[in-house]
C-alpha cells in the first residue's frame, strides 16, 4: 500500500520521518524539503521506485534559509549508516551556495538549480526566462495550499495589511507553477494574486527537472 | 478626557520621553514618533541629538532583536516606517544645522533583483548615522552603478541582492571597477539574505554586512580607516 501523505500543516512545521514514506526498505534515502513530499511520493508511486525512501524536513525552514544547511547535515549524518546512498532533494534554496558546499563535504548529491521554482519549470527554461520575468512572484501547488503559512502570516499581512505594497510593490504578477491540473488550486492561486494586488498567470510545469533527477538514482 | 493609563508624551521629562520613543519605535507607532520628535525639538534639542538619541538608538534595539530572532520582517518594517516619520521632520533641519557628515554612499539592488526591504533599511540607518545616501533603487546594471559613482564620488558603494541567481552580479560590478582601475576609489559593502562572509571575500568586496546595524558600524570603521590612510 502506498504511504499516506502527511497533512500539509505537518509537512510545513514538522516534516516527515522516513518510516512514514518508504518503510525503510529502500537502498537510497531522499532527504527532501517538506514542500516536495507529495510530488516525490507521486513520482515514486507512478514509477515504482521502491528503492527510494523519503524523509522530509519541515518546509518552513525556508522562512529561515540559514538553518537549512545544518538541518540537512544533521539528517544526512543520522541516516548515512542505514543507506547505500543519500540524495538531498533541495536546490540552493537561499543558502548562497552553503548547502552545495556542505553536501560536497558530506559526499552526497543534491538537486541542481537555485530553487524549486526553477527546477519545476526546468532549470534551463527558468534561467532563459529570468531576465524578462524577475518581477514575478512564484507559487507551487504546495505554496498555494500553504499560502497563509508561508506568505501571508510570516509577512505580517494578517496583522498589518498596510505593509503589502511595501513588501510586494515591486512585483508585477504572480505565476502559479502548477504541478497538477487542479481547478481548485487554480482558483486559490488566483485569489492569492488578488490578495497581493498582482496580475495572475497559471503555468503548468509538472515535475520538471525533479523527475529526471530522481530517475537517475540507482 | 485622557485615560488614567494613557501616557502623555508632552508631560514626560526628556530622559523618559526618549525611552518612551524607543518603545514607540519598537512598536512601530508613527504618530507617537512624530509627536515625540516635535516635542524634543520644541524643548530645544538639536535635530542631531533627536536623531541619534531618540531614533537611531531606538532603531538599534529593533535591529538587535531582529538579528536575535525576536522581531521579524513585518515588525521591523513598521519600526522603519515610524523612524521615517521622524526623519522626514529632521532631515531639512539637519541640513540647516550642519550636523556632522560621516561620508557618502551610493546604494542599490543589483540587476535582475527587485527586493529592496533590506537595502531600504540600510539606506535609512546610514542616513541616521550621518551618511549622505543616494539610493539607486532596484534592478541596477553595472552602467547605472558606474554613472552614479562618477556623478556622486561617494566613499562607499553598497550592493544588495536577495536571490542566489542575482548575487553573482555583484562580482560583475566589482570586476568592472577593477578593469577600469577604480576599485580602490571606493569602499564596497555587500549584503542580502543569501550572502555570507565567504562570498563577500570571494567577489572582492571590502565587507559583507549581515544587517543594517552591521553595515553602519562597518561603514564608519572603513571610512575612518580610509581617512587615516589618506592623511598618513
Amino acid at each position: 500500500m502506498p504511504p499516506a501523505v502527511p497533512d500539509d500543516d505537518v509537512l510545513t512545521s514538522r516534516g516527515m520521518g522516513s518510516g512514514v514514506a518508504g518503510s525503510g526498505t529502500g537502498r537510497i534515502l531522499l532527504i527532501a524539503c517538506g514542500a516536495l513530499a507529495r510530488e516525490i511520493l507521486d513520482l515514486k508511486r507512478a514509477n515504482g521506485w521502491d528503492h527510494l525512501d523519503l524523509q522530509c524536513l519541515p518546509a518552513n525552514l525556508h522562512l529561515w534559509p540559514d538553518r537549512i544547511t545544518e538541518a540537512v547535515e544533521v539528517a544526512v549524518k543520522a541516516h548515512r549508516e542505514e543507506y547505500s546512498q543519500i540524495f538531498v532533494v533541495y536546490a540552493d534554496c537561499g543558502t548562497g551556495g552553503l548547502l552545495a558546499a556542505r553536501c560536497a563535504e558530506l559526499g552526497v548529491e543534491m538537486v541542481a538549480g537555485p530553487h524549486c521554482y526553477s527546477f519545476f519549470e526546468g532549470n534551463e527554461a527558468f534561467a532563459a526566462r529570468s531576465e524578462e520575468e524577475f518581477t514575478a512572484f512564484y507559487l507551487t501547488d504546495f505554496l498555494v495550499r500553504q499560502f497563509d503559512a508561508f506568505v501571508w502570516k510570516p509577512m505580517g499581512l494578517d496583522r498589518h495589511p498596510e505593509l503589502r505594497d511595501m513588501i510586494f510593490g515591486n512585483y508585477e504578477k504572480l505565476v502559479y507553477q502548477a504541478q497538477t491540473d487542479d481547478p481548485a488550486l487554480d482558483a486559490k492561486a488566483q485569489d492569492c494574486a488578488a490578495r497581493l494586488g498582482l496580475a495572475y498567470e497559471r503555468r503548468f510545469t509538472g515535475y520538471g527537472d525533479l523527475a529526471g533527477a530522481l530517475a537517475r538514482l540507482g | 478626557m485622557a485615560d488614567d493609563d494613557e501616557i502623555i508624551l508632552s508631560e514626560l521629562p526628556d530622559d523618559e520621553l526618549v525611552l518612551q520613543m524607543h518603545d514607540d519605535l519598537y512598536d512601530g507607532l508613527k504618530d507617537e514618533i512624530e509627536e515625540g520628535t516635535r516635542i524634543l525639538l520644541d524643548r530645544g534639542w538639536t535635530p542631531y541629538d533627536v536623531l541619534t538619541q531618540a531614533l537611531v538608538a531606538g532603531m538599534k534595539i529593533v535591529g538587535d532583536d531582529f538579528r536575535d530572532g525576536i522581531l521579524f520582517v513585518p515588525e521591523v518594517l513598521l519600526s522603519a516606517n515610524a523612524m521615517k516619520t521622524g526623519m522626514t521632520i529632521l532631515k531639512p533641519l539637519l541640513a540647516e544645522t550642519g550636523a556632522p557628515r560621516m561620508g557618502k554612499m551610493v546604494i542599490g539592488t543589483v540587476k535582475g533583483d527587485i527586493h529592496d526591504i533590506g537595502k531600504n533599511l540600510v539606506a535609512m540607518m546610514m542616513e541616521g548615522a550621518g551618511f549622505e545616501v543616494l539610493d539607486l533603487g532596484i534592478n541596477n546594471s553595472v552602467e547605472k552603478y558606474l554613472d552614479a559613482l562618477a556623478a556622486e564620488q561617494p566613499d562607499i558603494l553598497g550592493m544588495s541582492a536577495l536571490l542566489t541567481t542575482t548575487m553573482p552580479y555583484m562580482k560583475v560590478v566589482i570586476d568592472t571597477l577593477k578593469e577600469k582601475g577604480m576599485r580602490e576609489d571606493y569602499i564596497v559593502l555587500v549584503g542580502g539574505a543569501p550572502l555570507n562572509e565567504e562570498f563577500g571575500k570571494a567577489i572582492g568586496a571590502d565587507a559583507y554586512c549581515r544587517d543594517a546595524a552591521v553595515a553602519v558600524e562597518t561603514a564608519k570603521q572603513l571610512v575612518a580607516r580610509r581617512h587615516n590612510q589618506l592623511n598618513a
